[in-house]
């Protein structure tokens, strides 16, 4: 196992050297930044003297080999609108995107299972038809749209949520944390909502599939004879079963969900991550987004790498020396 | 026990009363800014907040004319040497005085500030300031200079007990934030929210508000929807499709106002083989842009009226020259061209291209108002000419490098574009030097001439001009170097921006000209 994860190790400072590289130039090739910078009145002094300030008139590998000596030393760049570190500037936006995936998640655990489950075991029920068609739905609509629906719904005709923003936070550990007070949470509802919309569909599919499974299995055949209650049957012996695959996937889309919550960040003014990142796409703010991007990276490499091991602990089946990679 | 409730009860209806009677605005805008130091990004967002809490010497009124700041009078001693009198008896947030002092600390620290993506020096290079005394300075110049005022209202006085040694990280917190203005800083968690309090010992018109809380949100459907949902009071940045639907709501007031900003159109008035111009068919003709006649043919072809009738559903003004009427350096003799497809027609025969050309008309999609359906809109009046138009546009960050520096040895790319002036000093130099005027890199002319127009007798008025101190006689020279610019064609002017706020009933904007967005400019009727 040691030797899996050395070796593994190894090959993530490959993807990620191979990544910067990657990214560094595809963000610099696009667009000029200066413009975006800029006064329009200032005249060409100032522009000249903005253009050196920021070494974009260096050669492209120039300018990589200095990202690259400064990252070595965990020094992502810094922004050019803000003046300040880029990972400092990502990290202070962390908690409130962290915050709205996990809460995401929840969400579509608590709603998609119960519903994936109820479609599973009563399969030919109206209601039922309704949750599958409700799921497709949910993979199908952009979360734009549905997010602008909501507001228009709960915000703006019922009146019931605000519409934007993240409300009241409260300081616990150094961290702002909003779903801790009402106005917090009655914030963090609708965006969460909207961004859990996809994974609930997924959620949703998964439990039914696994439900569909798992009750004509012999296991239940027999609890059921033995006279087990309808209850326990369903709460011990079908949910261990199907809950192997959602949790794989969830963790997968964790990571996803952390990643690109910008879309629902826009909709709802959430003050994220994904918000700067498409704020810092706009204004080409090159150094946020290498930055970012290259937190995402590391970000995958090691929920990878954690999802290989927990497999190995989980399933004494899979031997990590026989995976290959 | 009972003690502690004896003295809550009083305490706490109190607070009660307090946050009752608190006027407090909640506002919703577009454009967020990068910073609270106000020297460290010299661009519109910020400059407006800076105006907030600093104040300038001379402070630009809602149509952007000169208004006594904390310079109550300002006046040329000679040539080279401008003497400006401040304001007695204003006081900084923390009580301490403000004098000459600040303003001479103020000079120095604004164009130095590290790792500034923009910096004042434009405003503030070239000139020399001299302290006369508490309340008196002097500011000397190499050249006569009569744009002196117009600078002084582009940049904030800070306090020099608080600014020396300040970086930009101490303003962004709250600890050197402290200047002369309407409103106290009280917080700022970037892209969630920016808190500001009133001022009560401000020397000037005191704010109506209390406290306005500022939330960016940067979606226009969304920001429109907070204002509809009551999350905000008050909104920047109407989008036009939007306007129709909000004049229908019972709740919501609108207030409108044109802005200093001319949307043109740039031709390529320098290379003889223009790279976005062909032949018909696709062969290579002679840059027929250069050609005075078809200049003015396809000013001709463009209908005004339709642009802003349907594109810009009524919200927008047709344009004859750089600025509105009222702004300093009009010409009263240039109007709008009609629109006149049959003069066109003859036109571009007399130029010798009766059969025109083809042609690819470049703008950005994310900067002005409906930037890219303008564009389309301009290439099917030209097409019906004859001169067969594509279009192409794409996002501000990759078309103003382009536009600017895209072509070989950094010179501009592309042959015909869509481009928006907004005139920063409120006066017509401001375009004149900087988009018609011939591109000068050494004394900073033309820095935005993107067609490379070039025209000595434009070049002679606008530099006369900036030499002139007299008031009248500038006026003249400036309105002078327009008419000659525009009838040259040296840009074709489309249309002046009209800019749409909207607030819940009972408030209402005071729209400026400079398309900023003040808070104590809100106020409820």
């Amino acid at each position: 196992m040691t030797v899996f994860i050395i070796r593994r190790l190894l090959q993530s400072i490959v993807v990620v050297f191979l990544m910067s590289l990657l990214v560094f130039v595809g963000v610099n090739v696009v667009g000029d930044p200066v413009d975006m910078l800029i006064n329009p009145e200032a005249d060409q002094a100032e522009i000249e003297r903005v253009i050196r300030h920021f070494g974009l008139d260096k050669p492209l590998h120039i300018q990589y080999g200095h990202f690259l000596l400064n990252a070595l030393n965990g020094d992502l760049g810094k922004s050019f609108i803000f003046g300040m570190p880029a990972l400092k500037l990502i990290l202070m936006r962390m908690p409130a995107t962290l915050e709205l995936a996990f809460s995401a998640l929840i969400l579509a655990v608590l709603i998609g299972i119960p519903l994936g489950v109820y479609a599973g075991l009563k399969s030919k029920a109206k209601v039922s038809r309704t949750i599958m068609a409700g799921s497709i739905l949910g993979f199908s609509l952009p979360t734009f749209w549905v997010g602008l629906m909501m507001i228009m719904v709960f915000a703006v005709m019922l009146g019931w949520l605000p519409s934007t923003g993240r409300g009241e936070t409260v300081l616990v550990a150094g961290i702002e944390l909003s779903f801790l007070t009402l106005d917090g949470l009655s914030h963090l509802l609708m965006p969460a909502l909207n961004l859990s919309l996809f994974k609930m569909s997924l959620v949703i599919r998964l439990a039914r599939a696994g439900t569909r499974e798992v009750v004509h299995q012999d296991y239940m055949k027999f609890a059921r004879a033995k006279g087990l209650s309808e209850s326990r049957l369903i709460f011990v012996h079908l949910m261990k079963n199907i809950l192997i695959p959602v949790v794989t996937v969830l963790g997968l889309e964790l990571g996803g969900l952390i990643a690109f919550s910008v879309v629902t960040e826009t909709v709802f003014a959430w003050p994220g991550m994904g918000k700067l990142i498409i704020d810092s796409i706009h204004l080409l703010d090159r150094p946020v987004v290498v930055a970012y991007l290259m937190i995402i990276v590391l970000m995958f490499v090691i929920i990878n790498l954690i999802v290989d091991v927990l497999y190995s602990i989980l399933d004494p089946r899979v031997r990590l020396q026989d995976m290959k990679t | 026990m009972k003690k502690i409730i004896v003295l809550l009860i009083p305490l706490l209806s109190l607070m009660f009363i307090n946050s009752a009677s608190a006027k407090v605005l909640r506002a919703g805008i577009k454009g967020e800014p990068s910073s609270i130091d106000p020297h460290y990004h010299n661009l519109t967002p910020n400059n407006a907040l800076s105006r907030e809490i600093f104040d300038r010497l001379i402070m630009p009124d809602d149509k952007q004319q000169l208004m006594p700041g904390l310079a109550v009078s300002w006046r040329a001693v000679d040539d080279l040497t401008w003497e400006f009198k401040l304001r007695k008896g204003v006081r900084f947030h923390d009580g301490s005085p403000f004098t000459a002092d600040d303003v001479v600390f103020t000079f120095e620290r604004a164009p130095n500030v590290p790792n500034s993506p923009s910096s004042f020096m434009t405003y503030l290079k070239g000139k020399n300031i001299v302290k006369i005394d508490d309340h008196t300075i002097h500011i000397k110049t190499k050249r006569p200079y009569p744009l002196m005022p117009n600078d002084m209202m582009t940049f904030s006085i800070i306090s020099k007990k608080h600014g020396q040694g300040a970086t930009t990280e101490d303003y962004n917190n709250g600890k050197a934030a402290i200047g002369t203005g309407q409103f106290k800083f009280v917080e700022w968690v970037p892209g969630d929210r920016l808190v500001l309090e009133r001022n009560d010992d401000y020397w000037g018109k005191k704010p109506e508000w209390d406290k306005v809380i500022i939330k960016p949100i940067k979606s226009s459907p969304a920001r429109v929807a907070a204002l509809l949902a009551g999350d905000v009071d008050f909104i920047d940045n109407v989008p036009t499709t939007d306007i129709e639907r909000l004049k229908g709501e019972s709740g919501i007031e609108l207030s409108q106002g044109i802005s200093n900003r001319v949307i043109y159109l740039h031709l390529d008035h320098k290379r003889s083989n223009s790279p976005y111009v062909k032949a018909n068919g696709g062969g290579s003709i002679k840059n027929p842009l250069q050609d005075q006649r078809v200049r003015k043919a396809i000013s001709k072809a463009i209908n005004r009226d339709a642009i802003v009738d349907r594109v810009m559903e009524g919200v927008a003004i047709k344009a004859g020259q750089l600025l509105p009427e009222g702004f300093f350096g009009v010409s009263s003799n240039l109007k709008p061209e009609p629109y006149d497809p049959a003069g066109a027609k003859k036109l571009l025969a007399a130029a010798g291209v009766p059969d025109g050309f083809e042609m690819t008309i470049h703008g950005p999609n994310d900067r002005y108002i409906n930037d890219a359906k303008i564009c389309e809109a301009i290439a099917q009046m030209l097409s019906r000419l004859g001169i067969r138009t594509a279009v192409e546009t794409m996002p501000k960050s990759v078309y103003f490098g382009r536009a600017s520096r895209g072509g070989p040895g950094k010179t501009p790319e592309f042959s015909f574009i869509l481009v928006g002036w907004g005139a920063g000093t409120g006066e017509a130099s401001s375009p004149l030097k900087s988009l018609l005027h011939t591109y000068d890199k050494s004394q900073g002319f033309g820095a935005s001439n993107r067609g490379r127009y070039s025209n000595s007798e434009v070049d002679v008025l606008v530099e006369e001009a900036l030499a002139t101190i007299d008031d009248a006689k500038r006026q003249d020279l400036l309105a002078k170097a327009t008419e000659v610019a525009i009838n040259d064609l040296g840009i074709i002017p489309l249309h002046y921006q009209v800019n749409t706020w909207a607030a819940k009933k009972g408030i209402r904007y005071k729209a400026r000209t400079d398309e900023t967005t003040l808070y104590s400019g809100v106020y409820s009727n």
